[in-house]
């Protein structure tokens, strides 16, 4: 875990932000929505991680193909999120396995974690914002 | 840190999950149709009972009551009100609102 930036002086505080996905990519907005929020975030300069437990590690499925479902594939902004200092991506190795999946089936490089390390993560953060 | 749970853990898994990852000495809050966790003889019974042992477990008590089933708490549960509720997340640093 890298340690939290510091503030740059007489700036405000870096916070830690958590985003915790657990939807599915397109039956709710829920996923989309989080994304949004995270670039929003990602753009003040705080100390951004985004996990994904349970159905929302489907969101990182390579090859997610919308056209016939009439809405945008948003996946392909989770390759930017480099691009926006965002580079803590874990992933509960629980929820892979449950599912089938491998961190071969994701589209981003991700630290995967287990269920003890997910917590601890947790309960380090400053704010968590569920989706 | 305090989980928030706002599921009925017969409609969602987000229960399962939460006491999956909570650590020992974290607190756990049921509210709304979260608060069926907390009743005896449901399924989640044991569950709750076995995190207990680690967890400081709530429910807040307008949900049971609107819902008929404060009688049923879990002993090792303990209920609280509103101001119960906004005073574990003034002593907890860190509250996750599960989804």
């Amino acid at each position: 875990m890298s340690e939290q930036q510091a503030a740059p002086a007489g700036g405000p505080k870096v916070k830690k932000f958590m985003f915790v996905n657990r939807k599915a990519p397109y039956g709710t907005i829920y996923a989309l929505e989080s994304l949004e929020v995270v670039l929003i975030t990602a753009t003040f300069d705080q100390d951004v991680s985004l996990v994904f437990i349970d159905d929302g590690v489907y969101e990182l499925v390579k090859g997610q193909q919308t056209k016939g479902i009439g809405i945008k594939n948003f996946s392909p902004s989770y390759r930017a999120l480099d691009g926006y200092d965002v580079e803590k991506l874990y992933v509960d190795q629980a929820s892979l396995t449950q599912r089938g999946l491998t961190e071969k089936d994701l589209l981003v490089p991700v630290e995967v974690l287990d269920a003890q390390k997910m917590g601890q993560l947790m309960a380090q953060q400053d704010v968590i914002l569920s989706f | 840190m305090l989980h928030i749970v706002n599921k009925s853990p017969f409609q969602t898994s987000t229960l399962d999950t939460c006491l999956r990852m909570a650590q020992p000495g974290n607190a756990l809050l049921l509210i709304e149709d979260g608060i069926y966790a907390a009743t005896v003889g449901s399924a989640t019974e044991d569950r709750i009972r076995a995190c207990c042992a680690t967890l400081k477990v709530y429910a807040l008590q307008p949900d049971m009551d609107a819902r008929g089933v404060t009688a049923k708490l879990i002993d090792g549960v303990t209920l609280v009100d509103y101001g119960g509720f906004v005073d574990l997340t003034v002593e907890h640093h860190t509250s996750h609102s599960w989804l």
